[in-house]
């Protein structure tokens, strides 16, 4: 079994696992990080970013590289459309992947890159929620990068690379990064996906079995089993055990896998998702106080219900329900359609709701009340005339490089009354603020991120119990920026067998198959002879004909075949049967000779008086000096050495001496 | 030979009630517990006795499953969990769980309250028996324990509807409950993938019937109502308040619209609106047309259909009025059936089927006077129109179905015995399958299949493999395997010999024979060697002999040559047991030579 390891972003996991002849890929998540490279996108021309002087490296004068770098408050930006890192592409050949399977939309943002334009064939599993709000984040991605625009292309740049400044000399590999995909590529893509649900056991070709199973993580994030007959592979990607709205993680099905292949755990360990809760809505509510407004930079879905639930609870708590909740995305109106009729894969309490019936989320009340107001983007329409302040405005993208959110950190970013709240983790706050540098308004990270952290994350490996475990590299070190922190690692200890990857690795896992699973039919069940070699131990020699249809394979009777060889022509002698002829009828001796019951058959079967027994250091040699014979016998073995007459006799006797299956 | 054991206790060779026994594997499992609508007395639950004489059934039965919410395949269910006593678990789908309920509390209501029966299961019964339910979705495969094992396929006929496949061991079953074939204007059609059960179990409500377009029956219900309500007649729709009614809205919605007509559309209340929602809130379990649109427009938000009120029966004018319940047999559907039926100029649209005992089904057979409850009779004079919305397969859907999952015997449920024999012949003729449709509490079984399941070690597996494919391709020749079965500590597995005794921890004896035979032949002893070599390969064709070091070897056998070259040769002979057959032959071989 081996492992293709594409991608080098832990909660961004792309793998390809080939097994048993199937070549399967684990999730395809896009590392979106390198677009904080590139310089905001806004939607209303900018007079403060297309003014930033170019940047241009010294003793380099590359014409061409005019205009492609732009220097804010010291940190150089591509002036450019936003590039993504794609899963890489030369490990592994996509039109030989058999099925892709997604684990949940956030790792998802690949597919495209993936199985158009590749000769991909195969197919691709998701569960429904999974299919339905992935496709409205890869259609908000889209439409932000396509309603603005680049009139020209940056990338000479990616020549010059050591002439640059950090962070962007350190730039991983930038000529192999994209542009993004076309919203028809989106579709394309996402008609390839076949929706499963949980615990559905989906056949791979008769090889394999694959079954989501529910990670609690977001609206139908899935763990994967992929199991054969004997052998059970795990593989994790983000998970949770919080109480938040999704079903709660299905821990009992990972239990005992071969292998356990662990991704997705927290990517700010060192942040409690509970606390920062707790900040956010104080400092909602001290900005909202004092008359600011707050910008929550966010997705279209996922913590986003929960926040709503959240903040609207504590604004009511404090008097302020006069003040409005703006979600402000293209998907908007899709996303709190889709929370609203996805009851089937909600935690029991929401569930329930359904069936008096109501809305499983409070937020279709919050939108009945008007507390909560949705649309499509700053221009649409109603927005303008809805608008008042304060407010809190959910939007997007969390990068703060294209969306929304752009024009907002534009509009508040010189005010000191209003604030940005970062919830999302995929993006360092500083790094997305570093383009609208100097600041005013206040910014807050309150990372809220579900996922496993490493304290959750060591104990569920304690009770999954793997063979072998598969994390990435990064997990067996502490954080980059909290060194000392020892206890934010996957624990290494005697009882588990860990290998670590990084992004290019192909790794081989020792899983290594043993038997497999075949049926046999009863008419060869039938004609077994059971030789019972000690209580508990039974053998019997079996000859079938094996048909082998979708790598499932049967035990049939094998037919004489009738192109036999005896009797064909009298003149000559028989012919011996081929060995696959004589098959049927083949039993094997087992076990060590009795000495004194064969001499006494001897004797009295066949008539040999005379033998003569001599023992040496092997076993002893019978000569017959009558009839000439030499017979060795050892502890596992016998010789008969004698003429041809002689031998039918002493072949009988012998054989009835000996055990035999 | 194992067998499938399955007794219907209700809709054996009839409809209502459905409640079938099925007995796979050593597992005992109730598919459906309905009642029968056209019963007022004991007859209205299916014998439950059958399975235990007295007390709680719940150490006779290992689970139940619930097809969908129609009354007549879960409206027992309170009587039997709380009432009779049952504790196991109960699978159904959420929408089936979710609206359940609320047609049994409907139905408590209509028989306690209206009809002042007594023994009947009380409003906490009906949440107690709910507690019981586990709520599946589709293609989940739930273990019910460690041996039975059921999965969800969609069946289409109302929301939530479900078929259920069911196995222990290497045996399967698939009942359809009911279902539709054609996806209509509000849900999709049925699916099921190859999944070849021993047994299908399937409904055959229609089972002789071919059903003309769909396009064409909407085209004339919507006719005869513009008519009548053009002549200022009165449309009464009895329906059930899930279901065919929301189909027959969106229709009549969006032909009000087209046709910009203003005669009101009435929907009884009460019900209409809470199910709206759930079908709102289910809307994945809806066609795909309505999933895809569901965020611009719900297609379950009525505009020309406004709620009823009781004293708008006596209003003069048109009107087309939805109400509760479909079979007229009881509720507002029956009242106002009571007001408007002397009037010729009204019409009453019966869009499913109904029950034997039913008014509905007494008007659908011609009667032109009808006893109604307290002995009252109403005459009909209004015209009385069937339109068979109900959206069960038709005798193609089922065949259809036979189709696609590929069943080894069919078993026919839910119809009545004279077109389920049509049927039954229409299927052993086709597909040339045993098809039983046994009565109620008539016990059906049905032989099947052994399969034994063993392990191969991969490498006797792989041996063949390589075998079979260094040979030029032949389709007809068979792959031949050969091993050594060891059954040991409850596995049970094939292997090479070899590993076969390392496993039962013996050792092989290996027994070799050794003959000599004198040939008269001059010369080097190498050449009297290519001799028989050239002898042996002439008569052994196709064998695989070889000359090494001196020696031929062909499989297991040796031949050796010695001798100075002025001598008699020594030929010797020698091979082991397994390859007695061939020895021989090539002994007798040399020592024919030599003579």
């Amino acid at each position: 079994m081996k492992l293709y390891c594409l991608s080098s972003h832990p909660s961004k996991p792309c793998h390809v696992l080939r097994f048993k002849g199937i070549t399967m890929m684990l999730d395809c998540g896009l590392s979106a990080q390198t677009v904080l490279s590139f310089l905001p996108l806004p939607l209303v021309p900018s007079a403060r970013l297309s003014g930033l002087p170019n940047w241009m490296p010294h003793g380099c004068s590359n014409a061409q590289l005019e205009g492609e770098l732009k220097d804010c408050c010291g940190r150089v930006f591509i002036d450019s459309a936003p590039e993504f890192c794609v899963p890489q592409e030369k490990i592994v050949d996509f039109s030989e992947i058999d099925v892709i399977l997604i684990s949940n939309y956030l790792c998802m943002m690949a597919l495209p890159f993936i199985t158009e334009g590749t000769g991909f064939e195969g197919v691709v599993y998701a569960t429904e929620p999974t299919l339905h709000i992935g496709r409205f984040f890869l259609e908000e991605l889209v439409q932000y990068i396509e309603q603005t625009p680049k009139a020209s292309l940056a990338s000479h740049w990616k020549d010059i690379l050591h002439f640059l400044p950090p962070p962007l000399c350190d730039s991983l590999k930038p000529r192999s990064w994209r542009h993004l995909y076309s919203l028809s590529a989106v579709n394309s893509s996402l008609s390839r996906i076949q929706m499963v649900g949980y615990d559905e056991k989906l056949d791979v070709y008769g090889a394999l079995k694959v079954t989501p199973v529910s990670s609690g993580f977001c609206l139908g994030s899935s763990n994967w089993i992929i199991s054969s007959d004997h052998e059970k592979v795990a593989y994790i990607s983000g998970s949770s055990t919080l109480t938040t709205h999704p079903r709660p993680m299905d821990q009992s099905a990972l239990k005992n896998a071969d292998v356990l292949i662990m991704t997705g755990l927290t990517q700010t360990p060192l942040c409690n998702p509970d606390s920062m809760l707790g900040e956010l809505c104080i400092t909602v509510s001290t900005t909202l106080r004092s008359g600011g407004c707050v910008l929550m930079p966010c997705y279209p879905s996922g913590v986003i219900y929960d926040l709503f639930e959240c903040l609207s609870g504590h604004l009511e708590n404090l008097g302020l329900t006069q003040v409005p909740m703006y979600f402000i995305s293209p998907v908007a109106d899709t996303s709190l359609g889709y929370s609203n009729i996805l009851a089937e894969w909600l935690s029991q309490g929401k569930q329930n709701k359904v069936y008096l019936p109501e809305e499983p989320f409070p937020h279709a009340f919050l939108i009945k009340n008007n507390r909560l107001k949705h649309f499509k983007n700053i221009y649409a329409e109603g927005f303008s005339t809805e608008y008042r302040q304060p407010c809190v405005v959910f939007c997007g993208h969390p990068s703060l490089r294209f969306g929304d959110s752009v024009h907002f950190m534009e509009l508040w970013g010189s005010n000191s009354q209003h604030a940005v709240v970062f919830t999302e983790p995929d993006f360092p706050y500083l790094e997305a603020l570093a383009p609208f540098q100097p600041l005013a308004m206040k910014a807050m990270h309150c990372p809220i991120d579900t996922s496993l952290n490493f304290t959750q994350g060591n104990k569920l490996v304690r009770d999954l119990k793997p063979t072998t475990l598969v994390i990435p590299e990064s997990y067996l070190k502490p954080p980059v920026e909290a060194p000392s922190r020892t206890d934010l690692v996957i624990e290494q200890t005697d009882k588990n067998n860990i290998i670590s990857f990084k992004g290019g690795d192909v790794l081989t896992l020792p899983l290594k198959r043993k038997r497999a699973r075949v049926n046999l039919s009863p008419e060869v069940c039938n004609k077994l002879v059971v030789n019972e070699i000690r209580m508990g131990v039974n053998l019997a020699t079996l000859t079938g004909q094996l048909q082998v249809k979708d790598n499932h394979h049967h035990i049939q009777v094998l037919e004489p075949s009738g192109t036999s060889n005896q009797g064909n022509n009298p003149s000559t002698k028989k012919l011996p049967r081929r060995p696959e002829e004589t098959l049927s009828q083949m039993r094997y001796e087992w076990g060590s000779l009795d000495l004194d019951t064969f001499i006494q058959r001897l004797r009295e079967d066949v008539g040999i008086a005379e033998a003569k027994v001599e023992q040496n250091s092997n076993g002893y040699i019978i000569h017959l000096p009558k009839e000439d014979a030499l017979i060795i016998v050892e502890d596992k073995s016998t010789h008969v050495n004698c003429d041809p007459e002689l031998r039918y006799k002493l072949r009988k006797v012998l054989l009835q001496c000996l055990n035999r299956i | 030979m194992p067998e499938i054991k399955i007794i219907p206790l209700g809709a054996g060779q009839d409809v209502g009630r459905s409640c079938i026994l099925l007995n796979i594997g050593g597992k005992k499992i109730m598919l459906d517990c309905g009642m029968h609508m056209g019963y007022q007395d004991e007859r209205r639950f299916p014998d439950f006795s059958f399975i235990a004489q007295e007390g709680p059934i719940t150490g006779y039965i290992d689970a139940i499953i619930i097809s969908h919410f129609h009354l007549d395949h879960c409206g027992a269910l309170p009587y039997l969990t709380e009432m009779v006593g049952y504790n196991g678990p109960i699978y159904m789908t959420h929408p089936t769980k979710a609206i359940a309920p609320i047609l049994l509390e409907d139905m408590r209501k209509v028989s306690v309250e209206r009809k002042g029966e007594s023994n009947f299961f009380t409003s906490q019964m009906i949440k107690d028996c709910m507690k019981k339910v586990i709520a599946v979705t589709l293609h989940q495969s739930v273990m019910v324990d460690s041996d039975l094992e059921i999965k969800a396929y969609y069946a289409g006929h109302v929301l939530g509807a479900a078929m259920f496949w069911i196995r222990v061991g290497n045996q399967s079953v698939v009942y359809t409950g009911d279902y539709n074939m054609t996806p209509d204007r509000h849900l999709g059609a049925a699916w099921i993938d190859k999944c070849r059960p021993d047994v299908l179990i399937t409904e055959s409500t229609y089972a002789t019937t071919i059903r003309d377009s769909k396009r064409c029956r909407e085209r004339d219900f919507l006719k005869k109502v513009h008519e009548c309500v053009e002549r200022g007649g009165k449309v009464l729709i009895p329906v059930f308040a899930l279901g065919r009614a929301q189909e027959l809205c969106i229709l009549l919605e969006t032909y009000w619209e087209r046709m910009n007509l203003k005669v009101p559309i009435y929907f009884a209340v009460g019900l209409t609106e809470k199910a709206n929602n759930y079908y709102k809130m289910f809307i994945t379990w809806t066609n795909q047309k309505i999933r895809k649109t569901f965020v611009q427009r719900n297609m379950f938000d009525f505009k020309h259909i406004k709620p009823f009120d009781k004293t708008f029966i006596d209003n003069p004018g048109a009107m087309v009025v939805f109400a509760t319940p479909g079979m007229l047999h009881a509720g507002l559907s029956l009242q106002i059936f009571k007001k408007w039926a002397p009037n010729e100029n009204n019409m009453v649209i019966m869009p499913g089927f109904c029950v034997q005992g039913t008014v509905g089904h007494k008007i659908l057979n011609g009667a032109k006077k009808v006893e109604i409850e307290n002995r009252q009779v109403v005459e009909v004079k209004m015209s009385v129109q069937y339109m068979s919305f109900s959206a069960h397969a038709d005798a193609k859907g089922i065949m259809q179905l036979i189709q696609y999952c590929e069943p080894r015997n069919v078993l026919l449920v839910h119809g009545e015995a004279a077109k389920m024999e049509f049927l039954k012949e229409k299927i052993k003729q086709e597909f040339n399958l045993d098809c039983f449709m046994p009565a109620n509490g008539e016990t059906c079984v049905i032989q099947t299949p052994h399969r034994i399941p063993i392990d191969v070690s991969l490498p006797l597996l792989k041996a063949e493999s390589v075998k079979y494919n260094a040979l030029p391709p032949d389709p007809k020749r068979p792959r031949i395997i050969h091993g050594v079965l060891v059954m040991k500590d409850k596995s049970t597995c094939l292997m090479d010999v070899d590993e076969a005794c390392k496993e039962a921890d013996i050792s092989r004896h290996m027994v070799r024979f050794t003959s000599t035979v004198r040939l008269e032949d001059f010369g080097p002893a190498g050449r009297t060697t290519d001799k028989l070599l050239l002898h042996v390969q002439e008569k052994l064709k196709g064998w695989n002999v070889v000359y090494q070091e001196g020696n031929i070897s062909i499989e297991s056998v040796l031949v050796k040559v010695e001798g100075a070259d002025d001598e008699t040769k020594t030929v010797y002979v020698s091979w082991t047991n397994q390859d007695e057959e061939l020895g021989s032959y090539i002994l007798e071989l040399i020592q024919t030579m030599g003579n």
